[in-house]
């Protein structure tokens, strides 16, 4: 898919309206098949270019240009199936703890899947075989039949990004892939990203905190900082100077380990249901 | 920074404290004097006579062979009219629920819900307030005259208004949840339907199975009620014996319907210990 974006700018919903916008302004262009990373300090927009990448949130100014249409102004039917065609994956994974882990992957053919035959696959798994692929690719084979509240957070999150392989997306929008997994584990889990959206020519746009990780996999670098475009260079062109200003006062981010601590210990017991008086 | 400040003498909270305090006993008061509220006539002399009578006669518990096959068939019709009561109120609950919760709606998830769609919603809560706001007992009246006495007006009763309660404690439970699942797969092109099979109902799951389970345990309790005004079941009985003064029937009767309470307690523990 083809993205394109103008001068865009953009606030979350929840933030108040004098609050100064996630989103300064920012122009891109990114061709069909290639891939990117998106690197800047804590707030710098990341998450919201992404989200305004989606459809998950209207840019309030500027223009957004998905193969060259504005999804706003389609109905809000023909935006559905719009979103159906890439794939948003949350830095938190976004699986019930009650699930198994072969339908939170399976959850990812969703948007083409009729009523009826996701029912079915809630019955009995649709496509155990891709199902058993994907999350083999991530190392996780294993945990095909495992409950989601029995699985690490690094293990969780890897489930997350399995989903994406079978999404019928032709855009892979990826927030935080790594915050929760130990060095060698991100290595692997990036590297399959990369060379699975590379084997069906899927536009992948990645946010990391790892720097050296985002030089080192991907071909052209973003840097964002304050809601503007810092650089967007090839990764070679990218140079300690750049890292350094975009980095500025953020130093321990550019050196230090990515926030939100490895979180590899077993599992904690699902909370129990609480019971409503009503 | 420097100065030292004197520490604070009073706790600058407690006057609106003691306020309302003084102002929630003041409204008490009409309140006491509106529902006659005399307990100490329960301890007059001639009262406790009449309490103690009625309740030495629960003493022995009626047990003839005749008697409990009559307890057994009725508590059987009971639990019927309660189950069937929630699996009408079941079929009316669940799709109001789901147009009413605001999780699944497509235009929320970016900025303001749609114009029509936040109407649709309101209009299914109103309508499920009119469902619970008659109380069973009123429904059962009304349809003792349309269907006649029998278990059926018990039935219809049940499903009207806990169809109204459910509908409304479902969209509760549906909302307060974690919605991050249910979000995500919305936001990347699922439907409304597999977002609440994929992501709200897991989700959402064990609290939805307690709750319906002590519902069904609440009609148990109100097909009783239901019994006294003639819909039939173990409430019907009740009334009978009460109306003879026959303490030993209504204790026994009274003993199944602690079982029965005992009994759905067990079923929603266990159904919430297979969910996890």
């Amino acid at each position: 898919m083809k993205l394109q974006i103008d001068a865009v700018a953009a606030r979350h919903p929840a933030a108040s309206q004098t609050a100064s916008p996630a989103l300064r302004g920012l122009s891109l262009q990114v061709l069909p098949g290639e891939q990117v990373a998106v690197i800047g300090p804590s707030g710098a927009g990341k998450t919201t270019l992404l989200q305004v990448l989606a459809c998950a949130l209207p840019p309030t100014a500027g223009s957004l240009l998905l193969d060259d249409a504005n999804p706003w102004a389609l109905p809000r039917a023909d935006l559905q199936r719009l979103r159906g065609r890439l794939f948003l994956a949350p830095q938190v994974p976004p699986l019930p703890p009650r699930q198994r882990v072969v339908t939170a992957v399976l959850a990812g053919r969703l948007p083409a899947l009729g009523t009826w035959a996701s029912l079915r696959s809630l019955f009995y798994p649709g496509d155990i075989p891709a199902a058993h692929a994907a999350l083999a690719r991530f190392d996780l084979a294993d945990k095909l039949f495992d409950r989601v509240d029995r699985l690490s957070g690094g293990e969780r999150q890897r489930v997350g990004l399995a989903r994406a392989l079978l999404a019928p997306a032709t855009l892979w929008l990826v927030d935080e892939p790594l915050s929760a997994l130990d060095p060698s584990r991100a290595r692997q889990a990036i590297a399959t990203l990369v060379q699975g959206a590379a084997a069906q020519r899927i536009t992948l746009v990645c946010t990391l905190h790892q720097v050296e990780v985002a030089l080192a996999q991907f071909p052209r670098v973003i840097g964002l900082r304050d809601g503007a475009l810092a650089f967007d260079l090839p990764a070679a062109q990218v140079s300690p100077e750049l890292l350094a200003r975009l980095y500025d006062q953020h130093e321990d981010e550019l050196h230090g380990p990515a926030p939100g601590a490895l979180d590899t210990a077993a599992a904690t017991p699902p909370a129990p249901a609480v019971m409503h008086c009503r | 920074m420097s100065t030292t400040l004197a520490p604070p003498r009073h706790d600058p909270a407690w006057s609106g404290r003691l306020f309302w305090l003084l102002a929630a006993l003041l409204l008490l008061w009409p309140l006491v004097v509106a529902t006659e509220f005399k307990p100490w006539t329960l301890l007059a002399p001639a009262n406790l006579k009449v309490t103690g009578q009625f309740l030495a006669t629960f003493l022995p518990p009626a047990h003839s062979a005749e008697f409990l096959g009559m307890v057994a068939r009725e508590t059987w019709r009971t639990v019927a009219i309660a189950t069937a009561g929630m699996v009408l109120a079941l079929l009316l609950a669940i799709p109001l629920a789901l147009l009413a919760v605001r999780v699944l709606s497509v235009s929320a998830l970016s900025g303001r819900m749609a114009l029509r769609s936040a109407w649709l919603r309101q209009l299914v809560r109103w309508l499920l307030i009119g469902l619970r706001s008659v109380p069973e007992l009123v429904w059962a009246l009304v349809f003792v005259r349309v269907v006649g006495l029998g278990p059926t007006a018990g039935v219809l009763a049940i499903a009207l208004t806990y169809g109204g309660m459910l509908g409304k404690v479902y969209a509760e439970i549906l909302e307060s949840g974690d919605a991050h699942a249910t979000e995500t797969l919305l936001r990347n092109g699922s439907s409304r339907l597999q977002a609440l099979f994929y992501g709200l109902l897991p989700q959402n799951a064990g609290e939805l199975t307690s709750y319906t389970v002590y519902r069904w345990e609440c009609a148990i309790r109100s097909s009783v009620v239901l019994g006294f005004v003639g819909a039939g079941g173990l409430g019907q009985q009740m009334d009978n014996s009460m109306k003879m003064f026959n303490g030993a029937e209504v204790f026994t009767m009274l003993a199944v319907f602690v079982a029965l309470v005992a009994l759905a307690d067990q079923v929603s523990a266990g159904l919430r210990k297979a969910l996890g």
